[in-house]
């Protein structure tokens, strides 16, 4: 082998080792990052943290709470993302014409899942908050992240539409079934499980967001767990930053911030988790 | 009897097709009320904005706008909004230094060196990293990275904008592997094997063969991933603080345009303010940065891509 060949094939070599590193670079910083959360909330996880109500007293706080609100949150959400979101996705694929207003609505969609999650903030403030006088109720923030998250379970609803596939229209239609008819029972059993997906995967993206929340002016502390959905609310990524924000004077809430990091986490691995596990059981292959 | 039986069923038979005539005429018109929200969003969106950004400016001078002194709720307050932008482009830069190189190489591996069993369990680990909430990059960059970084740069503020910067970039990753290499991954393998037939090593493929091919998909997902940092929020509030200096010392607290309307809508700024508008004026300015760049990303990958 000649010099040059030798030079080429080790850098080669050296590209696969550095490239290969920087894959791992994602691995590395998920490790740091779960570490660092774990080693700090050893002793602060615990069940009386998950069962207790916020405190003062960092030593008898919980996320009790935060859990509730979280979840009231993902109720309102989902049904009227999946409502909203299904039926934009039906429109867009089995009514509209190709045209001008399919991909007017199309490319509207995909600038908006670009819009950064605080604009989102101000128009659920001034619309929901201001406008229907909502304040900061669990409705108010649930329409909010109704419409962070919409474009997500439009786009994977219209995936899991267009993945069936025409045979099976055309043959209903054969039978003489309506445009209605086929639609709801040829084509959305077919799809439920590609919307259900990306229903859980917008809803995991919904708990996890912070910014429209702060924006809408959850309030710093809610003693109160919320009964309804027009009662003030907090949520565990908005305790993680009222706690984060406070650890200058009061050390311990980096260990609380840290604890709810990893109740977070967990929470959303495990929809995430169940999503994929529906996605690979339950789609069909044509 | 029995004909009349017969002309009821009949009679039954055409109300109910009346029926669904009318059903079928209707139910597409519901869909496409649904389908209205999502532009009804985007009008919302665009006219709250505006219709608070114009009471801003038309009550502040531009001269005052474009100036460097950014101080809201001071006696005699000031609006400048060049603090701002600077804060948010200094970020975004730092942000754009970790994640292009870090990103793009990772998806050169993934799409050509790889096997498939280190790919399969790679992809899932960067979909894990993209999940991660925003406010826990932000906890993260605060409490772990920003003291790592105080040991090697000992002048560094407890609220800088390179550490939330840096993890910024870490957040972005993913997001520019996975488009970048769903870019790599269309070009055809008949490419690749041409040039290795000809003696080519994996990294010329790459590099002279694939990264050019793929150019129009990687730039647009570069075009993104800024999008994406400049409208990030949490990790920039809480790790970079609220300073709002027309500075270029990384070292130092800077706050971005996500952060000012985060500080100003949890603080105390009462409708009808001046600082209360300036917050929809902010907005209006960062909402037409991203969409231009979301634009740009598009025309970018429409304009540029090449069909195999």
């Amino acid at each position: 082998m000649n010099n040059r060949t030798k030079t080429r094939l080790l850098l080669d070599k050296l590209a696969h080792k550095a490239f290969l590193l920087s894959a791992l670079f994602a691995l590395l910083i998920l490790g740091i990052l779960i570490y660092r959360m774990g080693t700090q909330s050893i002793g602060w996880l615990n069940f009386e943290f998950l069962k207790n109500n916020l405190s003062i007293f960092p030593e008898k706080s919980g996320i009790y709470g935060a859990i509730i609100g979280s979840l009231r949150l993902m109720a309102v959400i989902a049904p009227v993302t999946i409502i909203l979101g299904v039926s934009t996705a039906i429109y867009l694929e089995e009514y509209a014409h190709k045209g001008k207003l399919q991909s007017f609505i199309n490319m509207n969609i995909s600038n908006l899942s670009g819009v950064p999650s605080v604009i989102f903030g101000l128009l659920g403030l001034t619309v929901f908050g201001r406008m229907l006088n909502l304040g900061s109720s669990i409705l108010a923030g649930g329409l909010t992240m109704s419409l962070l998250v919409l474009p997500i379970v439009v786009v994977s609803s219209q995936e899991a539409i267009r993945a069936v596939p025409n045979y099976l229209r055309d043959a209903s239609y054969a039978m003489g079934a309506s445009n209605w008819t086929v639609i709801r029972t040829v084509v959305l059993p077919s799809a439920v499980p590609g919307i259900l997906t990306g229903t859980i995967l917008s809803l995991s993206r919904a708990i996890g967001e912070t910014a429209p929340l702060v924006v809408l002016g959850i309030p710093t502390l809610i003693l109160k767990v919320p009964t309804s959905v027009m009662d003030d609310f907090t949520t565990l990524p908005i305790q993680i930053y009222y706690w984060t924000l406070d650890t200058v004077l009061t050390p311990e809430y980096a260990n609380l911030a840290a604890a709810t990091s990893i109740v977070l986490i967990i929470m959303l691995f495990l929809m995430n988790s169940f999503a994929i596990y529906i996605r690979n059981k339950f789609q069909k292959r044509y | 009897m029995n004909h009349t039986a017969d002309v009821k069923n009949v009679i039954k038979k055409n109300i109910e097709k009346n029926k669904n005539k009318k059903r079928e005429k209707i139910i597409p018109n519901l869909f496409l009320l649904a389908a209205s929200i999502s532009i009804l969003t985007t009008v919302g969106i665009v006219l709250t904005l505006a219709f608070d950004a114009y009471k801003f400016f038309a009550k502040v001078p531009l001269k005052e706008i474009f100036s460097t002194e950014l101080a809201p709720l001071a006696v005699n307050p000031s609006f400048g909004i060049l603090p701002l932008i600077s804060g948010t482009i200094i970020t975004s830069i730092i942000a754009m230094c970790v994640a292009i190189p870090i990103g793009l190489t990772a998806a050169i591996y993934l799409s050509e060196y790889a096997k498939e069993s280190h790919r399969k369990i790679l992809k899932p680990i960067m979909e894990l990293l993209a999940g991660i909430p925003t406010i826990v990059y932000g906890f993260f960059a605060y409490s772990f990275v920003t003291p790592l970084l105080m040991n090697l740069i000992p002048s560094l503020g407890a609220k800088n904008a390179l550490s939330p910067g840096i993890v910024m970039g870490i957040m972005i990753i993913p997001m520019v592997t996975s488009l970048s290499e769903d870019a790599m991954n269309s070009v055809p393998n008949a490419m690749r094997e041409g040039a290795l037939a000809l003696g080519s090593t994996k990294l010329e493929v790459a590099i002279k063969v694939v990264l050019p091919a793929a150019t129009s998909g990687i730039i647009s997902s570069f075009v993104l991933a800024i999008s994406r940092a400049i409208g990030e929020t949490m990790i920039v509030t809480i790790a970079s603080g609220s300073s709002k200096n027309f500075t270029l010392d990384i070292t130092q607290s800077m706050q971005t345009m996500t952060a000012y309307i985060v500080e100003f809508t949890s603080g105390d700024a009462g409708s009808g303010t001046v600082g209360y508008y300036s917050l929809y004026a902010v907005g209006l300015i960062l909402f037409i940065f991203t969409l231009l760049m979301n634009l740009l990303a598009q025309y970018i990958s429409r304009r540029y891509r090449e069909e195999y």
